[in-house]
């Protein structure tokens, strides 16, 4: 399939993690400035420039497991803190919308708009800070120019490789199921109405024509579909009015968002089907993009006071038994920290450390069964605040 | 006109693929044989008529010495030729064929992949039986690959490569009226939308080229020498093979179309697209106008579907199987 699906997938998703934390700093009170370093951290660590050409290179898709350990990292890139139950809610949270995002695209084409919305509200979070700003706009140009060359059908090769990668993913989401975009079995709201999409005709009409090339017979028949003419086509450059609204940030303080667990797909078995074929990326081997990612060194601050944990669901209780009763089939089987210490460091990632040396990055947890994250007796925080919070 | 019957389970759920269904009747055991593809995976279901037996299969693609592999398949679809029937799947890696059941692989044919990916991708995809012995299958560089089938025995001969389409190739379909009378054999069709219109032979002869106008045309079919082609702006154009001429233009179906099919005997045009609608349609030929009449006849809405496979199961179009993305059924339709 496309080697050139990827980048899209990463910053997409991306994206979409950077909506939902920005979301729960504010809805858990996060101070302004530990929030906005979050942020920053977070989006600087996305767009390093190393980590972006090996991202932009031309490759296969990571399988889910290898992915969602780069997603892990990233998330960790700064002060913040997520328990193992959170860290999978809001990866499900992420692959959901970007699902969702790429079923109801008008044009394959329009994934790249779609991409757009993401990097336009990306470019508005780091806004006030010229460095993490000219990394996103470059960000742009590589986008720019590696996609906007691309015909119709290379586009949708793309978006058939990111529906297979998403096949069988039916994890209910609250916001998704209040505004009736998912149904209760997880499965999204396809609509039959609405602006057919740039360069489609609303269908309707059959034109015949004589061997002379005039047309000699005009009939309409019933369409069944309520559809209108197509809206203007959004612009792909770098600044624009990108017209299509889907990944633009649909959180708001006010609108939690929640899981179901039980909306998996009934036919569990489904799952394993298909990674019974090996898959070299699956196996406990990190693949390059995660080391590198995990070897972005931002600066630690020596007060371990400023780490703190946000939580993704109401109260810690939730959060726990989120953890406990999560379905075998939808873990994500993490690849495990600890292991990175017998990694044997490339040059390439080498030359991304400051220090020269990866120094693995070790967790204190305290409390929990967990065996998702290392705990390290010579680890630096050895405290970690838990800031309770309620919605 | 159409009335939903009880669906088939498969094992697994369609993955987005144009023309993501095949179906082979096999009248003298009244059984019908059905895939779908899955990633890696074939799922291939055989359904007896009475509706009471269904057995499964599944097929794995192969990758050089491994035997299951993790490469992605394109497309499944079985080649009815006058001496066999073989099912014919393409992958990122090359094409399998096997006897029609699926029990025994025939012949392998490796693509050329280079050692790291390329910003092209690399895939196989347009599978066609070609007249007495002819297997044609499409490349995503452009090429069209001809093999020689034997009428038993695996020993296949790649026989020609024939290089006109630019873009990756969509699909193709041969002249399936059963007629000889018609000079085209074979339309191939491509991301550009541009359709080759060929006749088979020792060398394949191009006999046109209908050029595309920026839009890939993502299913192609060819009866009594008139070329059916949906794109992926919902138009369904119907073209007279050897001259190109425009016979009729509908505008179909509000998104991609992923799949059409003909009913040789009657002459009706299924098609099914990422909307969610299925339509059957009806073409009748003037030979002494040389044009061709399309009237709509039926749709059907799957609800929340984006539809990868829609297929006739019989020459007369009496019953229809429909496939979507992440739906693990194949919906089946019979006349009221």
């Amino acid at each position: 399939m496309s080697s050139k699906t990827l980048p899209l997938l990463f910053i997409n998703l991306g994206g979409e993690m950077l909506y939902i934390l920005d979301q729960r700093l504010r809805a858990q009170n996060i101070p302004c400035d530990k929030a906005k370093k979050v942020m920053n951290d977070i989006i600087t660590t996305m767009f390093n420039k190393k980590f972006l050409d090996e991202l932009f290179k031309p490759q296969e898709l990571y399988s889910k497991k290898a992915l969602r350990t780069v997603f892990d990292r990233l998330a960790h890139a700064s002060i913040m803190r997520l328990n193992q139950a959170s860290m999978d809610k809001l990866y499900d949270l992420m692959t959901m919308a970007f699902k969702y995002q790429v079923l109801l695209c008008p044009r394959p084409k329009d994934i790249l708009l779609v991409s757009f919305n993401h990097m336009d509200a990306i470019r508005d979070f780091v806004r006030d800070t010229p460095s993490i700003l000219s990394q996103v706009d470059e960000t742009y140009r590589q986008l720019i120019e590696m996609y906007t060359p691309l015909s119709g059908g290379e586009f949708q090769l793309i978006r058939q490789t990111l529906l297979i990668f998403f096949q069988d993913m039916h994890i209910r989401v609250s916001i998704f199921l209040k505004d009736k975009v998912q149904n209760s079995n997880g499965r999204f709201v396809l609509p039959t109405s609405g602006p057919v999409p740039f360069g489609t005709q609303i269908p309707g009409l059959i034109r015949m024509f004589s061997c002379s090339g005039d047309e000699v017979k005009r009939v309409q028949f019933r369409s069944a579909g309520n559809y209108s003419s197509a809206l203007r086509e959004g612009s792909f450059e770098m600044y624009g009015e990108r017209v299509i609204k889907l990944g633009t940030n649909m959180y708001s303080v006010s609108r939690p968002v929640e899981t179901h667990m039980s909306g998996a797909s009934k036919n569990s078995a489904q799952h394993t089907k298909v990674s019974t074929a090996p898959n070299p990326l699956a196996k406990e081997e990190l693949n390059l993009l995660a080391r590198l990612m995990g070897g972005l060194e931002v600066r630690k601050p020596a007060n371990p006071d400023s780490r703190f944990r946000v939580n993704l669901f109401a109260t810690d209780e939730e959060e726990e038994e989120a953890l406990i009763s999560r379905p075998d089939e939808l873990s994500y089987e993490v690849i495990n920290i600890q292991a990175t210490k017998q990694c044997r460091v490339s040059a390439l990632l080498k030359a991304t450390t400051t220090g020269g040396e990866f120094r693995p990055v070790t967790y204190g947890y305290k409390g929990s069964n967990s065996n998702h994250y290392a705990t390290s007796n010579s680890c630096e925080y050895a405290h970690i605040e838990e800031i309770l919070f309620g919605l | 006109m159409y009335h939903k019957e009880k669906s088939i389970q498969i094992k697994s759920s369609a993955s987005a693929l144009y023309n993501n269904l095949s179906v082979l009747r096999i009248a003298p055991r009244c059984l019908t044989y059905f895939t779908v593809v899955h990633a890696n995976v074939v799922n291939m279901v055989s359904a007896s008529w009475d509706g009471l037996n269904f057995s499964h299969r599944q097929l794995q693609s192969k990758e050089g010495n491994i035997a299951a592999s993790s490469s992605l398949i394109m497309q499944a679809s079985w080649c009815v030729l006058p001496s066999r029937e073989l099912l014919v799947l393409t992958s990122q890696k090359g094409i399998q064929m096997y006897e029609s059941d699926g029990s025994i692989m025939v012949y392998w044919h490796a693509l050329d992949n280079p050692e790291t990916p390329t910003a092209q991708a690399v895939f196989a995809r347009g599978i066609a039986a070609v007249r007495e012995n002819y297997i044609c299958v499409g490349i995503s560089s452009g090429s069209v690959l001809v093999f020689d089938i034997p009428s038993k025995g695996s020993n296949v001969m790649l026989s020609e490569v024939l290089e006109e389409h630019r873009d990756a190739v969509t699909d193709m379909a041969s002249e399936c009226s059963g007629s000889l009378e018609y000079m085209a054999d074979l339309v191939t069709a491509d991301d550009s939308g541009l359709l080759c219109v060929w006749k088979s032979g020792e060398d394949f002869q191009l006999l046109h080229k209908i050029p595309g106008f920026d839009v890939s045309c993502s299913s192609v079919k060819l009866w009594k020498g008139t070329v059916a082609a949906g794109y992926g702006t919902g138009q369904i154009r119907i073209y007279e093979a050897v001259t190109g001429i425009v016979h009729a233009e509908v505008n179909a179906h509000a998104r991609w179309i992923y799949s059409l099919d003909i009913a040789p005997f009657s002459g009706l045009l299924l098609s099914g697209a990422e909307d969610s609608l299925v339509r059957v349609w009806h073409l009748t030929m003037n030979p002494d106008a040389n044009s061709v009449e399309v009237e709509h006849l039926y749709s059907e809405c799957i609800t929340d579907t984006q539809i990868c496979g829609a297929k006739f199961c019989d020459g007369d179009g009496y019953a229809f199987a429909v496939t979507g993305y992440d739906l693990s059924e194949i919906i089946r339709y019979t006349q009221a």
